[in-house]
């Protein structure tokens, strides 16, 4: 039996219809216009063609946003991955306080960036910081953390009197904090994500291999790792795709206006927010770089959904 | 059995590490905006409030004193009036051994009130509490609605619309801030709570989680309420939303910790300070106060303390709607 047919069903789609399509397609279409004309705040003057992207390639601004995004994405995804995965197991373990140390782990997830930006711009403070404070008692001192401009290879290595070049220095160590910063918070939210992926796996596996003989380590690497991939491939795209989008952190801890010394920090969300809303306020030239960003983006989550689809069991 | 209790305790030791690293943090902020500026400037890192307190001994009266210079056998000091913040008497000479230090636990539960008021953060929470509910029941009604259809009816270019919001859903932020400004610009809706509300108030993942919901629901109840005589709106409101009441609460959790640490939107769509939100009035305050450090952390503390405190009270239902929106999404 099916209900009566004389209802009207895009009546109850239609607000949010109007939502999506008034504040989400028709500016995601714009983006694609805007980017192809010379757009002010007024609207279009002159449609230019390719000529802001074939500026992109020009920019170094751009190359240099680009660079400190994949130092971003580079670090704290697979430490993200690793770490939360780890704990995870160790939490999946444990019966005692096993719900104190989730609600704890989850503090991070439910706090604003802004105030976290603001705390751990504090913490790194070389005044008073408390990171400074506690590596002191490791022998390490006055790092200058959020002003530091020199790459943490080329600190690791010039202090045990390696000269190593400029190219291989690795994310500065300002962009280092903010990599701190971003694991620190994304690392309770993955931990409980893979907690959950870890409890759908049936008991039996263990045991029989146990009885097999089977060492934890052996049980670790051909039972849980492989069971455990849908959830590696949701928390590595997740991961992925928000770290691509770091703002706050940036803005707050090393910027405005400068996006941490020497534009170490600058990642291109900032970029794109500073060519937009900055003193330029190129707009067409901003949406440029967030299509690229998009472009970017997607074609990684394509690919990871790929490399999914390979590696299913 | 050593082995199996070794690696117990391995465990152990290592989860109340990761804890210690996730709230130690917060401890410290805390800790740091209930200690005086003065005290932090001396470079107090530790997370007890503890300070050095100099008094001025004479005629068996005990008067605390800042230390200005030391000379030989006499130190210049300022005399603190009653109230502790202005001097009484200022560049006085006494012998140097009327002056005994003490150290003292203080909280200054004052910085609370003084980063309150130095710029107007009432007004900041009123804009997040005005802008948050009526997104969280613009969300609601909207999310609702267009779940039920997607779920229970049949209609032409269902599937389309719908997975058109889906991949809608995959664009980030970014992409569509600056279009964005543009349209609102056009709509005169910059500096207004229009821009930080309407083009929230649909929420494609709200939608996602409610579907998903909705399509659960048996057959039987609505073939039932429709033989009762029931409308389709009638369905909706009487036998689909009352028993959903734990995803319908998921939703609103999501929508509510989403309006309040919303940054960027706000800090692009509004300049004016009377519409400022409180991640946007924090921001600014960062930088307006950022050598103190103390009023700043006071700040921090209270404008995440009414998010922690719902997550504290409600723990377990927000840990798992992110563990199944998670695992869904």
């Amino acid at each position: 039996m099916r209900t009566k047919k004389n209802y009207f069903p895009f009546g109850y789609i239609l607000p949010a219809f109007l939502i999506v399509f008034a504040f989400r397609l028709i500016p995601i279409v714009l983006s694609f216009i805007i980017s192809f004309f010379k757009w002010t705040i007024h609207g279009p003057e002159q449609f230019i063609g390719f000529q802001n992207y074939l500026k992109l390639f020009q920019d170094p601004g751009f190359w240099q946003s680009l660079l400190n995004t994949f130092y971003l994405v580079i670090f704290v995804v697979p430490s993200t991955l690793i770490l939360s995965l780890f704990f995870a197991n160790l939490l999946n373990r444990t019966k005692k306080l096993s719900s104190l140390f989730r609600t704890t782990y989850f503090i991070p997830t439910v706090t604003s960036l802004v105030a976290i930006s603001i705390l751990w711009k504090l913490i790194f403070s070389p005044q008073g910081g408390l990171m400074n404070h506690m590596l002191s008692f490791f022998g390490i001192h006055g790092l200058d953390w959020l002003s530091e401009p020199r790459g943490i290879f080329t600190l690791l290595f010039g202090s045990m009197g390696i000269d190593i070049p400029k190219a291989l220095g690795g994310p500065s160590l300002a962009l280092f904090a903010i990599i701190i910063v971003s694991v620190w918070r994304s690392l309770g939210y993955n931990t409980i994500i893979y907690l959950a992926g870890l409890q759908n796996i049936p008991e039996v596996y263990y045991e029989a291999a146990e009885i097999d003989g089977a060492s934890k380590w052996r049980q670790f690497f051909k039972i849980t790792v492989p069971l455990i991939s849908p959830t590696t491939f949701y928390v590595l795209i997740m991961t992925t795709i928000t770290t691509f989008q770091v703002f706050s952190q940036v803005y707050l801890m090393t910027g405005p206006p400068i996006g941490g010394p020497l534009g170490t920090t600058k990642v291109i969300v900032y970029y794109i927010f500073e060519t937009g809303f900055g003193e330029s306020q190129n707009l067409s030239y901003a949406s440029a770089i967030a299509l690229v960003l998009f472009i970017i983006i997607l074609s990684l989550t394509l690919l990871q959904k790929q490399l999914e689809k390979k590696v299913q069991y | 059995m050593l082995k199996k209790y070794f690696g117990k305790g391995f465990s152990y030791f290592m989860l109340i590490l990761c804890g210690l690293i996730m709230v130690v943090p917060f401890i410290w902020m805390v800790s740091t905006s209930l200690k005086s500026q003065t005290t932090v400037n001396k470079g107090s890192v530790g997370f007890i409030p503890i300070e050095f307190v100099n008094y001025y001994i004479h005629d068996g009266k005990k008067e605390h004193c800042e230390i200005v210079a030391k000379e030989e056998n006499l130190t210049v000091i300022n005399i603190y009036d009653k109230d502790g913040k202005t001097f009484r008497e200022s560049y006085v000479k006494v012998p140097s051994e009327e002056i005994k230090s003490s150290k003292r636990i203080k909280f200054h539960w004052d910085n609370y009130v003084e980063a309150f008021t130095k710029v107007p953060f009432g007004r900041y929470f009123l804009n997040t509490l005005i802008v948050s509910f009526s997104v969280l029941i613009g969300v609601l009604i909207t999310s609702s609605l267009a779940a039920y259809a997607f779920a229970r009816m049949r209609f032409k270019g269902r599937d389309f619309i719908f997975y058109l919001f889906i991949s809608m859903m995959m664009v980030p932020q970014p992409i569509y801030l600056i279009p964005s400004y543009f349209l609102l610009t056009k709509l005169d809706w910059i500096n207004t709570y229009q821009a930080l509300i309407v083009p929230w108030i649909a929420n494609i993942f709200s939608i996602f989680l409610l579907r998903q919901q909705f399509k659960t629901i048996p057959q039987d109840l609505f073939d039932a309420a429709v033989i009762d005589g029931c409308s389709q709106f009638g369905i909706l409101w009487r036998v689909v939303l009352p028993i959903s009441k734990p995803i319908l609460a998921t939703t609103a959790i999501f929508s509510l910790i989403g309006s309040w640490n919303s940054f960027m939107w706000p800090l692009v769509m509004t300049s004016s300070d009377n519409l400022r939100v409180l991640q946007v009035g924090l921001s600014y305050f960062a930088q307006e106060a950022s050598s103190s450090t103390s009023l700043l952390m006071a700040a921090s503390t209270f404008s995440i303390a009414p998010l922690l405190i719902l997550f504290l009270f409600a723990q377990r239902q927000i840990i798992s709607s992110f563990v199944t929106s998670g695992l869904k999404g």
